[in-house]
């Protein structure tokens, strides 16, 4: 029986021939990391095991990226533990502010992870990176002082879901409207434990940022891991960044699925998922006319250099609805730069528009724009729980930057190609 | 443990049981106070140590947060009973030591304010409200390792100290 791109990377990390569904193993991990959120509790209990020393600090990564730049005095402290923690275990890939950048879209560009690597991180969207070709899954704090000490961790090996988009994305779908709709098809246990695989032509066809976006979302119906077998694109993305021999994996032909899906990507519109969970995906044109307050362009799912390109393409030379309020927050300094070199940030500010730092704040209701009682987000981040955003009586609607940046101009949620023809 | 139950839906998240607007802090107490808070903002008024939280499906979706299992311990919840977890919850909460049943006959069947006993030797939840038992799969022998050791770290450091 053949194997899984999954099952050969969790293999070859545990020092065994082949796994199967269900094992249990101790897989050695290439990179672990934690968060300003998370890490505070894994250095604790690292500390408080009387452990004096992490395994290799060239492999433990910290990115103060929730709360930074430090909203108050509480969340200064939790980037102190990171920063002094750091600086004692001189840890190669610590990222205070001004280098800093969203997490997942921060360490592929860094060329941190890569193909073929086993990745852990205390931050549940840690799956991104499997659009690289890695099997990367989130994971707690716990989990993470237990690497820390001994570069391991332990893992039940999931079973694989295939799911095969065939054909291309049409006008305005992208890598987040496949998701959206994959997650509005299966639920938000969906794949509960498993590790998603991504195929099919319309994937091949799909451009980098795209994929970090559907992969990052895995977690988003419950699963383990997502994953894209890495081809072309992945080698053009990772020249000049990811330093490591890549070792690219691909799935046996024979190899065994606990269940396979096929969707026809022409026939999927750009998608929104209504209050209060990422399953309840309709296409936009079926919500069209909701009125919201403030839009969201950015995060670890949206916040790269080419949704930002899209955004500008709705936004240029126009202004947004009075009523809105529109945050567009770049996922990276690299990616901050990129679009000022762009002219990209001029286009925001002239819509009135206002640019952020480059945090997760505002997607999990953290800093830097908090939804007030009954008011309605529209939002290319990735959750939409109850009180996710802000006040727990307030809404948050979930979609990719064209339908984000179209509806910000029109001040309700609006289908793209009413804005812009493509 | 034995305590009475505190009935919940599907798909309770990690946003519910802690908001991320607590998450700047690591202080258990202070994180206890909010445990639950959106989801039943009365929840921590009405609770009294021992209780049981029961729930549906996906216990614990979203965040890899360890707020949330360390909330409901340090609310002393003696356990929760669901029909399913979320994945990351359910590792955190054997690596913190957080007590959690997966039994979807008895989350369906218990009714709120129910008084729950769970016999971890028999492998038995009995409701003492309706005199109904139910059986629950042992954890799998590595995780009961883990559990045993009194957490990851205290397993970690016990290999650790083999090798």
């Amino acid at each position: 029986m053949g194997m899984t791109i999954t099952e050969k990377i969790i293999a070859d990390h545990s020092g065994l021939k082949e796994v199967h569904p269900g094992q249990f193993v101790y897989a050695n991990v290439d990179i672990c990391l934690g968060n300003d959120i998370t890490a505070p509790i894994a250095i604790e209990e690292f500390e408080k095991a009387g452990i004096s020393k992490v395994f290799d600090p060239e492999k433990v990564v910290l990115v103060p990226d929730h709360f930074t730049p430090n909203k108050d005095i509480k969340s200064a402290q939790q980037s102190k533990i990171l920063r002094i923690f750091a600086e004692k275990h001189h840890l190669k890939h610590y990222f205070e502010i001004g280098r800093v950048g969203i997490e997942h879209a921060l360490l592929p560009e860094q060329g941190i992870v890569g193909p073929g690597d086993l990745v852990i991180g205390a931050d549940s969207h840690t799956c991104t990176y499997g659009a690289l070709g890695a099997f990367s899954t989130g994971v707690g704090s716990t989990d993470l002082a237990a690497c820390f000490a001994t570069g391991k961790v332990w893992l039940k090996v999931p079973e694989s879901m295939k799911f095969v988009f065939h054909g291309k994305v049409k006008n305005w779908t992208s890598g987040k409207d496949l998701i959206l709709y994959t997650i509005g098809k299966i639920g938000v246990d969906g794949a509960l434990y498993k590790a998603m695989e991504f195929t099919g032509s319309a994937i091949s066809q799909l451009p980098m940022d795209d994929r970090f976006a559907m992969c990052n979302m895995a977690i988003e119906a419950g699963a383990k891991s997502g994953i894209i077998t890495p081809d072309k694109n992945t080698e053009e993305y990772i020249k000049g960044r990811f330093k490591r021999k890549p070792v690219m994996y691909y799935s046996d032909p024979g190899c065994n699925y606990a269940k396979t899906y096929e969707f026809h990507a022409d026939e999927i519109s750009p998608q929104v998922a209504l209050p209060s969970l990422p399953e309840n995906t309709k296409p936009v044109e079926e919500v069209s006319g909701i009125k919201i307050d403030q839009v969201v362009i950015g995060s670890c799912t949206n916040g790269r250099i080419s949704d930002l390109r899209i955004a500008a393409r709705f936004l240029k030379g126009k202004k947004i609805h009075p009523s809105i309020r529109l945050i567009i927050f770049p996922a990276t300094q690299e990616i901050y730069k990129q679009a000022l070199h762009e002219g990209l940030i001029e286009i925001f500010i002239d819509a009135e528009a206002v640019v952020s730092t480059s945090t997760c704040g505002p997607c999990l209701g953290g800093h830097m724009g908090i939804l007030a009682d009954g008011e309605r987000a529209l939002s290319t981040t990735n959750r939409n729980f109850v009180g996710r955003m802000g006040h727990p009586k307030s809404e948050i609607y979930l979609c990719s930057p064209a339908v984000a940046a179209a509806s910000a101009i029109t001040g309700k949620i609006t289908p793209p190609d009413e804005i812009i023809k493509n | 443990m034995k305590g009475k139950c505190w009935k919940f839906g599907n798909n309770i998240n990690t946003d519910e049981i802690i908001p991320a607007r607590y998450l700047n802090t690591t202080d258990t107490k202070e994180l206890a106070s909010h445990c639950m808070e959106d989801a039943d903002p009365d929840f921590m008024k009405k609770i009294k140590a021992g209780d049981i939280i029961v729930a549906g499906d996906n216990f614990g979706c979203g965040s890899s947060r360890e707020h949330a299992p360390i909330a409901i311990k340090a609310a002393q919840i003696s356990c929760v009973i669901a029909k399913s977890f979320a994945r990351i919850f359910f590792r955190n909460a054997i690596n913190i030591g957080l007590p959690i049943f997966e039994c979807p006959e008895a989350a369906e069947h218990i009714r709120e304010g129910d008084e729950i006993e769970v016999n971890l030797t028999t492998g038995e939840i009995l409701n003492h409200t309706s005199k109904k038992r139910f059986k629950f799969e042992p954890f799998p022998q590595e995780m009961q390792e883990i559990i045993q050791a009194g957490g990851l770290m205290n397993f970690v450091k016990k290999k650790m100290a083999v090798a």
